[in-house]
């Protein structure tokens, strides 16, 4: 009954998305080839291909680039295995799980140690297969002893958690299997290559690029013909109903988990002949294996192995093409692998808002829908906010005796608005952003411009800096307000990281890699003291002005929007604009921290911009807790310090960093802020 | 009144709280006998273990060493490491703790070239002495070099020209490109392409292959540069995307008969992992610690392997010599104070396991060299063949030319 109308307003709003559509196309392109544009080096250095009129020729790079298309199905299959894995789980649980790439990275380390130590063939593949299943009974473990007893909480928290969980098995690799790279042995069997267009593919490529389709069959015939697989199916489409058939759930989760990790080990161990194991290999696996899962579409098994195939073809392509001449201009395509990726799910997210063979998805399972109406703040929390403010003015009074106060005080306020103006995304919008950094990046990247490009003052750069990071909210929150869940985040996420790597490779103006240096303020900021008083002014403002909006009437169009789209809409709300508006102002009050940022630190990297940053800011909207204003002033502050202390405590501080982090998960399922939310 | 006898036990917590903080603080106001020099030292230990676990032991076995002779005028060495978070952003804010509440006098460390930068910027702002030890790219002391920072490890454009003369000899006419797309990569290609030019005007640079670091696609780059049908092949590459290129080269053949010139890959951190898979006849520069007689070499490989049990990798080297080089600066400044540091810093000679080098006035970098040899193997391993070291000085621009390249000098 509740589905028809939302299919209904689907088709009337056909046409309107169709134009969206041709106006998104256009800008997207605009902005590939502003990319393009960017990367433009050493025009006078002519390279491949050159125009190729002799048909020997063409033959030859056409050759070339058919090869390298077969060359990409080998990395399109390892590419499978995580994201099939990721996006079980996803599918089932609903847990976006962020421990996926360690769970890889795992899986290579035991494969690696089992090689050198099992002799022989048997011993090699029996190692990878005994380093997969014992990748899947760790994710068995995991679920039994840790996501278990965070179900009842909303979804994002087990983010939280299994981030948690990824920062622990690094720094447990490490103390495992020490700092250097270790490269596993090739595969017996598999050592030779194949002539394939005059060219050498290696046996295990082709393996490989078998195995893909075979998992794939093996999953496909899972999931239709087995019990088992069915009950999957089923939890896909409707959790609480699987529950009420009497279906055993908590055994279907925990079968489900330790599939997608099995798969996930199962992927690493196969890279076993192809690539060292190092630490850095969790992350680096993660966002590709979400990226895949998202283009694909959230659930789907055979649009997992599309994806990971268009995504390796695509950066196949631009390998194979290396440095094309375009009107006069070289570009080199092979820097696009940097970002080639997110630039193909950005186009797709766009086009078509569930992935490829993703279903739309109705509301988010289980969000934030049964949240209580916010109350303006009773006497406790006005006493509390006056105490906090108290304590953060008396900062600069123990500076003479501790100088490092104010330093540590300030990266906390610039943390704390940061995270607000996250949490005005995600608490009273809905919106999880999972590339926020994009903001406090552009923030910062605009404010260090203006103050050293431009010279300005220290005052209009970082106006400058905000109006930069508020541009980019507007562009880029006008595609995502469109999407919902997940989609929604990972398109954030894309935008991210176009913005990053555009930072990262237009050496002539953001300083590429490097960034920025020498962007210290004038007086009377120039000293700690100063710009700590400052920020702390600025802080006040920006969470005041938060305040005020959630309980406008803006506030309230807002929460409705979140709460019944329909509804708001039915009764006069523009739900896409009100969502644009908050996204604009997030994204404003996100670059003023990035400002704050670039003059405390007196310099600023792509760094800024990275998924890293865009996590911090949601684990301490999650640790301080969603349904409340305060709880990203919270999260904020127990991270920051959390993270200061940490590290000058131990060599392992990640894993302890972790585990602090899932003992508050534990402690306060809903947040530190977030009692309300306790079922 | 139920409500304020609710609210006034917190403010009293609180207001508890901030007197136990206060109080502590007053407790670790340090008191001491001889006061140590601190040297306050920040590394990204947790993103870059490989090349930096070495590296601390090393600087232990270092201080330990300088102690044990004295001190400086009486005053022992006191080391404090910290982990900089591998991003400037944290970098700076653990600088300033290590000045502020650690009272470090000198600042030393820093691996990555944005860390090592930021880190130089706050040096300049907050008048600190800083050694950058590791960093590599060439602006920290030319471009956005500052009165304050000095730089110990052979830079980018110092270790593509002590390649230089291997690469023009080869006499190859086509060349390829492989390098990881960030600032190192870019500019390591960008000198290497300008000094050939120079040398060989008839080269070609047949094609250029800029790979994402820590994400190279080896398969395809290989071949990518194998469609190209280079002569020769210049390689920046490193750590795990070297390892993979070399392995899929080898079996696609792709790099059979080319001439490879190579970056850093006879660095033990890069070789040793490669095991029997090393190629081999590829000129590098890196640290063949088996295959160096000099007696200053001789004395801290004995000291190393006896304190540790295992061999030197590049990074005790740098570990070790920048503990050395503040030693020697602090000795000839009488003492840590920043102004007279600076000073003692520019010209000052250092003898260090490489022999003995100097911190030039002119551009502030250390003209510590390197080693130059051919790949080989030996017992399953690879190692440098015939390395020969080459002096920093010899490869480094004039003062002249370096006058022009640092806009900002003091």
């Amino acid at each position: 009954m509740l589905t028809s109308p939302e299919a209904k307003r689907g088709n009337n709003r056909v046409s309107r998305g169709e134009r969206e559509k041709h106006a998104a196309i256009g800008s997207l392109a605009l902005a590939t080839r502003m990319f393009l544009g960017f990367t433009k080096l050493e025009p006078r250095v002519r390279l491949l291909p050159k125009p190729c009129r002799d048909p020997k020729e063409t033959r030859v790079a056409l050759d070339a680039l058919a090869f390298q298309m077969i060359n990409g199905l080998a990395s399109a299959s390892g590419l499978f295995f995580v994201a099939a894995g990721l996006s079980i789980i996803f599918g089932v649980t609903r847990i976006v799980n962020m421990a996926h790439g360690a769970f890889y990275m795992l899986g290579l380390y035991l494969a690696v140690t089992l090689a050198d130590r099992l002799p022989g063939p048997f011993g090699y593949w029996g190692g990878l297969l005994l380093a997969a299943l014992a990748v899947g009974l760790l994710g068995a473990a995991v679920e039994v002893l840790l996501l278990r007893r965070i179900y009842h909480v909303p979804e994002l928290y087990q983010l939280v958690a299994t981030f948690a969980l990824a920062l622990i098995l690094n720094d447990a690799a490490l103390w495992i299997w020490g700092p250097e790279d270790l490269l596993g042995p090739r595969a017996p069997g598999l050592k030779g290559s194949i002539e394939l267009l005059g060219r050498r593919l290696p046996d295990y490529d082709v393996f490989l690029a078998f195995a893909g389709p075979i998992v794939l069959l093996a999953l496909h015939l899972l999931m239709k013909r087995t019990r088992f697989g069915r009950t999957v199916r089923a939890a896909t489409q409707d959790r609480e109903m699987v529950a009420a058939l009497g279906i055993n759930q908590a055994l279907l989760f925990t079968a489900v988990f330790a599939l997608g990790a099995f798969l996930a080990g199962l992927g690493g161990a196969l890279q076993t002949a192809r690539e060292p194991a190092n630490l850095n290999l969790d992350l680096a696996v993660l966002g590709d294996a979400f990226v895949v899962v998202v283009i694909g579409g959230m659930g789907s098994i055979p649009g997992a192995y599309v994806a990971a195939v268009l995504v390796a073809l695509v950066k196949a392509l631009c390998i194979a093409l290396g440095t094309v001449e375009i009107a006069g201009w070289a570009f080199n395509m092979t820097k696009l692998t940097l970002v080639a990726e997110f630039l193909v799910m950005a186009l797709v997210l766009v086009l078509r808002p569930q992935g490829l063979f993703g279903r739309p998805h109705g509301a988010p399972a289980r969000g934030l829908a049964s949240e209580a109406p916010l109350r303006p703040m009773g006497g406790t929390g006005r006493g509390l906010a006056g105490a906090a403010l108290a304590a953060t003015l008396a900062v600069p009074l123990v500076a003479t005796a501790w100088a490092y106060a104010p330093v540590l005080a300030l990266d906390m306020l610039i943390a704390v608005i940061f995270a607000a103006s996250l949490h005005l995304l995600m608490g009273p919008g809905g919106m999880a952003s999972f590339g926020h950094a994009a903001y406090f990046g552009l923030g910062a990247y605009g404010t260090a411009l203006a103050a050293t490009g431009l010279g300005l003052p220290t005052v209009p750069a970082f106006g400058i800096g905000i109006l930069a990071a508020g541009a980019g909210a507007l562009v880029f929150g006008w595609f995502c307000v469109r999407l919902e869940g997940v989609y929604l985040a990972m398109l954030t996420l894309a935008f991210a990281q176009i913005v990053w790597s555009v930072a990262f490779q237009w050496e002539e103006v953001t300083g590429g890699s490097n960034g920025l240096i020498g962007i210290w303020p004038d007086w009377p900021f120039d000293s700690r003291t100063g710009l700590y008083l400052a920020a702390l002014a600025v802080t006040v403002a920006a969470l005041s002005l938060i305040r005020r909006l959630i309980f406008a009437p803006f506030g309230h169009a807002l929460r409705a929007g979140r709460d019944a789209r329909l509804r708001a809409e039915a009764s006069g709300i523009d739900v896409a604009r009100i969502r644009w508006l908050a996204f604009l102002v997030s994204g404003l009050i996100a670059g003023v921290a990035g400002g704050l940022y670039a003059f405390a630190k007196g310099s600023i990297s792509p760094e800024t911009l990275t998924v890293g940053r865009s996590i911090d800011a949601l684990v301490m909207v999650l640790l301080g807790g969603l349904g409340n204003p305060a709880g990203p002033v919270l999260g904020a502050g127990a991270f920051t310090l959390l993270q200061d202390t940490v590290m000058r405590e131990t060599d392992y501080w990640r894993a302890l960093l972790g585990a602090l982090i899932l003992a508050l998960v534990l402690l306060f399922p809903g947040g530190i802020a977030g009692g309300r939310l306790r079922r | 009144m139920r409500s304020a006898a609710h609210r006034l036990p917190l403010l009293a917590r609180l207001a508890a709280g901030a007197a136990l903080l206060l109080a502590s603080v007053a407790a670790t106001a340090p008191v001491h006998a001889a006061e140590p020099i601190r040297i306050g030292e920040l590394n990204s230990y947790k993103a870059q273990p490989a090349f930096l676990e070495p590296y601390r032991k090393a600087m232990e076995l270092a201080v330990e060493q300088v102690n044990a002779a004295g001190g400086i005028n009486g005053r022992p060495l006191e080391l404090i490491t910290r982990d900089d978070g591998g991003n400037p952003g944290d970098a700076v804010r653990v600088a300033e703790d290590l000045v502020t509440r650690e009272k470090a006098d000198v600042l030393t460390g820093t691996f990555l070239s944005n860390v090592g930068l930021a880190v130089a910027g706050f040096a300049d702002k907050r008048k600190v002495f800083f050694l950058a030890s590791e960093p590599l790219t060439d602006k920290i002391t030319w471009a956005d070099g500052n009165r304050y920072t000095f730089r110990l490890r052979a830079s980018t454009y110092m270790q593509v020209a002590m390649l230089m003369p291997h690469a023009v000899k080869a006499n190859k006419k086509r060349w390829a490109l492989v390098y990881p797309n960030y600032e190192y990569g870019q500019s390591a290609a960008a000198t290497f392409k300008t000094l050939l030019k120079a040398a060989q005007p008839d080269v070609e640079f047949v094609a250029e292959q800029a790979t994402p670091l820590g994400k190279l696609d080896a398969g395809a780059v290989a071949q990518a540069l194998a469609d190209a049908k280079p002569d020769a092949v210049f390689n920046v590459l490193f750590a795990a995307d070297l390892a993979k290129f070399v392995r899929e080269a080898n079996s696609r053949g792709t790099l059979d008969g080319t001439f490879v010139v190579s970056l850093l890959s006879g660095e033990p951190e890069y070789l040793d992992p490669m095991k029997d898979e090393a190629p081999q006849g590829w000129v590098v520069t890196g640290y063949p610690w088996y295959a160096i007689d000099t007696p200053e070499h001789k004395a801290f490989l004995d000291a190393y392997q006896k304190k540790y049990g295992e061999p030197p990798r590049l990074g005790s080297i740098v570990g070790y010599t920048s503990i050395i080089s503040l030693a020697e600066g602090l000795k000839k400044a009488g003492g840590p104070d920043t102004e007279k540091l600076v000073e003692a810093f520019k010209g000052l000679a250092v003898s260090g396991p490489f022999g003995p080098f100097t911190y030039r006035a002119s551009d502030h970098q250390a003209t510590m060299g390197a080693f130059v040899g051919t790949l080989g193997q030996k017992d399953g391993k690879g190692v440098m063949l015939d390395p020969v070291y080459v002096d920093g000085a010899s490869v480094l621009p004039s003062d002249a030319e370096v006058e022009k390249l640092r806009p900002n000098r003091d």
